[in-house]
């Protein structure tokens, strides 16, 4: 069992709580869903808490998160996304110290599991199609007829816009869902080789130094990927909130 | 044996999910995994949007506003030193050409009292010589008016010794005169 790489996605029930035959039960990925929002927020809060005019180092941290989130979204959604801002901020925390929490032994990763990162998806796309409608009325609809194609075109173009919007809740959540389930199966899969192979003998020893150099390479890129996928979720977001905004290309 | 140990370890993941209870997929989590994910994202966005972004962008709002606030203070007071230094350098040259017309006042009147001074010395000086010249001519006419009676006086007491005799004192004034407009 320790060595199932599927063991570590397991979601196992700590308080169970049923209501109408919905099972509710805080669970392990409640637990560390908690956890993540315990984290983020306790340093956020705690290293801004001075509010120092030159800040310490935590506190700039903390400060180039602001500015790292605000900059993205301004690039990628102008000025008028800013009202925006604590959503995507709190998408990209969310998943990004989601995503490091993951990376400890032992740890549940609540991104590797596809619920949570198409409820995400679809919360950003439910903002855009609602605040879009909103904003724009009917003119959203400009989104899916881009101006300047040939008329024998358009029915086929905006067929293709379509078939593009309605894929992007599902390209958003599965790219995230995935990156992480493949990574942490990769991890656990070549750290699995390190202790069967040596329980082998002397040249299983030998052998597991492979994998093992695999593992510390695959951990160091594991956090890239942590980092990197919760900046392509929240690049995303921006890019999809510009199109609330600005429906006509 | 890495290939056996991989085709194994996959081996083991693929009867999982045959089984049906791959975790990702098992939607008997789904509803308690939502809403979790709705309470504790929730939490977490009204935090995010009530305390902590708005804390950080005051925070960075008041060190932008205090940066330029610096600047512009800085600016300031470059000016004033500007000014300052515009100031200064007028003074000097103010001070520099006055010092100049002092210098030239003072060697234009010590050059007038000099120049006075030396008039009236020479006048004085001119004025003794001509004194001196009136008084060497009138004792150079009075000791040539009296040349003529010690001549003659000079002429009877010759006169005396060599011939015993005595001349009148006219005759001897007439013979003096003749013999100096002789010898003239």
């Amino acid at each position: 069992m320790a060595n199932d790489p599927i063991h570590q996605f397991h979601i196992s029930k700590i308080i169970p709580i049923e209501v109408g035959g919905l099972d509710f039960s805080f669970t392990n990925s409640s637990l560390f869903m908690v956890a993540t929002v315990a984290a983020a927020s306790g340093f956020l809060f705690l290293t801004t808490s001075n509010r120092g005019m030159v800040p310490s180092r935590l506190q700039s941290v903390s400060e180039m998160c602001y500015e790292f989130v605000a900059s993205m979204l301004r690039d990628g959604a102008g000025s008028a996304g800013m009202r925006f801002f604590p959503m995507v901020f709190s998408l990209f925390m969310f998943v990004l110290v989601a995503n490091l929490l993951g990376m400890f032994p032992y740890f549940f990763t609540v991104t590797s599991h596809i619920i949570v990162t198409f409820a995400l998806a679809m919360l950003v796309i439910g903002t855009v199609v609602v605040y879009g409608f909103m904003k724009h009325g009917l003119g959203f609809l400009h989104l899916f007829v881009p101006s300047g194609v040939p008329g024998v075109l358009l029915p086929l173009v905006v067929a293709i816009e379509v078939i593009s919007f309605l894929s992007r809740p599902i390209s958003l959540s599965v790219r995230l869902f995935a990156n992480m389930l493949a990574g942490h199966i990769t991890l656990k899969v070549f750290a699995g080789f390190v202790t069967s192979l040596s329980a082998l003998g002397a040249l299983g020893i030998g052998g597991a130094i492979l994998p093992l150099i695999m593992t510390v390479a695959l951990t160091g890129l594991e956090f890239l990927v942590s980092f990197l996928q919760a900046y392509v979720f929240a690049v995303l977001t921006c890019m999809y909130l510009n199109d609330a905004l600005h429906p006509s290309h | 044996m890495l290939v056996t140990a991989a085709h194994a370890a996959t081996e083991q993941a693929a009867e999982h999910a045959a089984e049906g209870n791959f975790p990702p997929f098992d939607s008997s989590t789904f509803a308690s995994q939502l809403l979790w994910l709705a309470i504790t994202f929730g939490l977490f966005y009204l935090f995010m949007s009530r305390v902590v972004l708005p804390r950080i962008g005051s925070i960075l709002e008041t060190r932008r506003d205090r940066i330029a606030q610096d600047l512009n203070e800085a600016e300031r007071l470059k000016e004033e030193a500007d000014q300052a230094f515009a100031a200064y350098e007028q003074e000097l040259a103010d001070a520099k050409s006055k010092a100049h017309d002092i210098a030239q006042a003072a060697r234009d009147a010590a050059k007038a009292d000099a120049d006075e001074e030396r008039a009236k010395v020479e006048a004085d000086v001119t004025g003794k010589l001509e004194k001196a010249e009136a008084e060497i001519a009138n004792v150079k006419k009075k000791a040539l008016a009296e040349v003529d009676a010690i001549a003659a006086d000079t002429t009877a007491a010759i006169v005396s010794q060599l011939i015993g005799g005595t001349v009148t004192k006219a005759k001897l004034n007439a013979a003096v005169k003749v013999a100096a407009e002789g010898r003239e």
